[in-house]
């Protein structure tokens, strides 16, 4: 099959590989019809996501068709229509069974590495990287998904891909994150970051009965997104001072909680350099975490600072002293997708959502390369990518 | 986790050995441990093994003597399943990465097989010297045995609903003294990490009926340069 694969930093290539089979007895394998680019795989395109090796197929936000499943799996079958969660969750540990889905004890091959870095270790990931786990994923022609009769969820055929694809991530992180800010009536949610997840946690403040949205972030069609789809207040950080419009937004209060859609944009980090500081105990700074700082200054006293972007390492200069002070509460970690998924279909197929708007671009899966490229440079208004790795799709999209 | 490893001679030994030598036993080291945890002991004192402080297992054989090891996991299982599972000694190679076989011989005796150093396998005979259902296993190498061990396993409820903190409380005498163990101290955490691997396959196999692998999936062109 065709995928995409990792090589090195800034060298992605759709190359021929080997079809994904059945290793588990609850494994399924997906043909897949969408699959997407997310942020964060442009952290493992510019090499700041240690432990990547050369050969990783890449991919977290996909979906398609059942073709072939496991003998201990009685939940799907053959020719059922799935989107597939990021996250891989075993169904029966303490963590899963508390709906800490991300958190599962025994879907991370590689917990020892993750085990060294953060104590304990987190659940396994799609694509992205061996420390969650080294699974190969859904940006190509077909995956193998573990403990499938947990996280794929069945959608309808009437459904089109575009509208329930993101159920994978970014809905599920971006309604998480909001769900996290413990909405009460009257409350001003302020967001960081304008991509793909910061829309999606827009629309879901309001439906958990934000009284206002206020979005930050520089780049004009995402805030003009923010501003027109998203129905968001926007303040542009290039020209304005984040802090001081903030504050006279809200009678000088500031916001009852933040949320952090942006995350790491760290220095490069070697799995060495990981372990080493471990080892060695020699914290440096690894993540800039410059949206994270602004969100704790600005918090009002008592609020919460709710975090759906990605941190990996060690922060520096974070003004804890701020956060407790001001008696802050602090939420984050990668979303519990299953937890979400079916509420947010429900939602989906009621037409109360329609997370499909944040797609920019469609393109066959053998332009994948390029489209990274074009959505690093965020060029041609580039803030979503949908690709289509069989050729009856793709013929669709091509140009 | 829990871990108590004890190591002396390191340095005589090492001086005395090759890099070849080194880097054999080095890439052989967890196969060689893995056999190890499955072995019973011979000459050691087997009810401070099964005492329930490692203290007392070292202090009963002499201090320094052998390597200890103590490793415990939390399973969200009933102690009772756990116990019986553990209990039919053929289950242990489906989480014991380096054992090859456990036959049973008879109520008591079982006779092991394992992957061992420079890709040999050793076998010996063991026998189970406590037995208390649900609730432990205590086992030795019998004389004749080049590996000279004791273990045991316990199984005690946590008090959350169907949870079991499993316990693995083994001593061994490796067949060149403390070479093995501190050979492996070089290369790693072994062998209290091969035995925490174990016991994370022993969890996966019980809570969620496999053992997570990406071992046979696709992959792209690799480069020398990966680390596995």
């Amino acid at each position: 099959m065709k995928a995409l694969v990792w090589h090195a930093k800034n060298d992605v290539r759709i190359e021929t590989v080997p079809d994904p089979r059945i290793l588990n007895p609850r494994d399924a394998i997906i043909r897949i019809t969408s699959s997407a680019i997310c942020g964060s795989d442009l952290h493992l395109l510019n090499g700041f996501i240690p432990t990547m090796q050369t050969g990783d197929v890449l991919g977290h936000e996909f979906m398609g068709e059942v073709v072939e499943v496991g003998a201990g799996n009685a939940k799907l079958k053959v020719g059922d229509r799935v989107v597939v969660p990021f996250t891989i969750a075993c169904g029966h540990c303490f963590f899963c069974k508390s709906a800490l889905w991300s958190l599962c004890d025994n879907s991370n091959p590689n917990a020892w590495m993750a085990e060294k870095l953060y104590g304990y270790a987190t659940s396994g990931l799609f694509g992205y990287s061996h420390l969650t786990g080294g699974y190969a994923g859904g940006q190509a022609q077909y995956a193998r998904v573990p403990f499938a009769d947990v996280g794929p969820l069945k959608i309808p055929d009437e459904i089109p891909d575009e509208k329930v694809l993101f159920l994978s991530d970014i809905l599920p992180t971006g309604y998480m994150a909001a769900e996290n800010c413990d909405i009460k009536r009257g409350d001003v949610i302020a967001i960081w970051g304008c991509g793909p997840v910061g829309q999606m946690a827009i629309k879901s403040a309001w439906l958990l009965g934000a009284e206002r949205v206020i979005a930050i972030d520089c780049v004009p069609e995402r805030l003009e997104m923010a501003s027109h789809s998203g129905l968001a207040e926007t303040i542009n950080y290039d020209r304005e001072d984040v802090f001081d419009r903030l504050k006279s937004m809200t009678g000088g209060r500031g916001p009852d909680a933040c949320i952090d859609a942006v995350g790491l944009e760290s220095h490069g980090a070697t799995f060495d350099a990981y372990l080493d500081e471990v080892k060695t105990s020699t914290f440096l700074a690894t993540d800039r975490p410059s949206a994270l700082r602004q969100a704790i200054h600005a918090c009002r006293k008592g609020g919460i600072v709710s975090i759906p972007g990605v941190y990996g390492g060690f922060l520096d200069k974070i003004p804890f002293g701020a956060a407790f002070q001001k008696g802050l509460t602090f939420k984050m970690g990668q979303t519990h997708v299953m937890r979400y998924m079916q509420p947010l279909l429900d939602r989906i197929r009621d037409g109360e959502l329609d997370p499909s708007f944040v797609i920019t671009h469609r393109v066959p899966l053998d332009d994948a390369p390029q489209a990274y490229q074009m959505f690093r440079a965020r060029e041609q208004g580039c803030i979503k990518v949908v690709l289509k790795p069989h050729d009856e799709t793709a013929r669709q999209v091509r140009h | 986790m829990i871990t108590d490893v004890t190591v002396s001679e390191t340095e005589r030994w090492t001086a005395a050995l090759g890099g070849a030598a080194l880097a054999m036993y080095g890439l052989s080291q967890r196969s060689f441990l893995g056999s190890i945890l499955a072995a019973g002991g011979g000459a050691l004192v087997l009810g401070a093994v099964i005492s329930p402080t490692a203290r007392g297992t070292k202090t009963s054989l002499g201090g320094t003597r052998g390597v200890l090891v103590d490793e415990s996991v939390a399973i969200a299982r009933h102690h009772d399943e756990l116990y019986r599972f553990w209990r039919e000694l053929d289950n242990l190679p489906r989480f014991m990465q380096h054992l090859v076989s456990v036959t049973t011989l008879d109520a008591r005796r079982s006779h092991w097989v394992a992957v061992a150093p420079a890709g040999r396998t050793v076998e010996w005979d063991a026998e189970i010297i406590a037995d208390e259902p649900n609730e432990l296993i205590g086992w030795r190498t019998l004389d004749a045995a080049d590996v000279v061990s004791a273990g045991s396993v316990h199984f005690k409820p946590t008090g959350k609903e169907e949870e079991t903190v499993v316990h693995v409380r083994l001593q061994y005498e490796p067949p060149a003294g403390k070479l093995g163990a501190a050979i492996a101290r070089m290369f790693g955490d072994a062998p209290s990490q091969s035995i925490h691997e174990d016991l994370r396959r022993f969890k996966a196999l019980m809570e969620a009926g496999e053992i997570p692998t990406t071992v046979g999936q696709p992959r792209g062109r690799q480069s020398i340069l990966n680390y596995d």
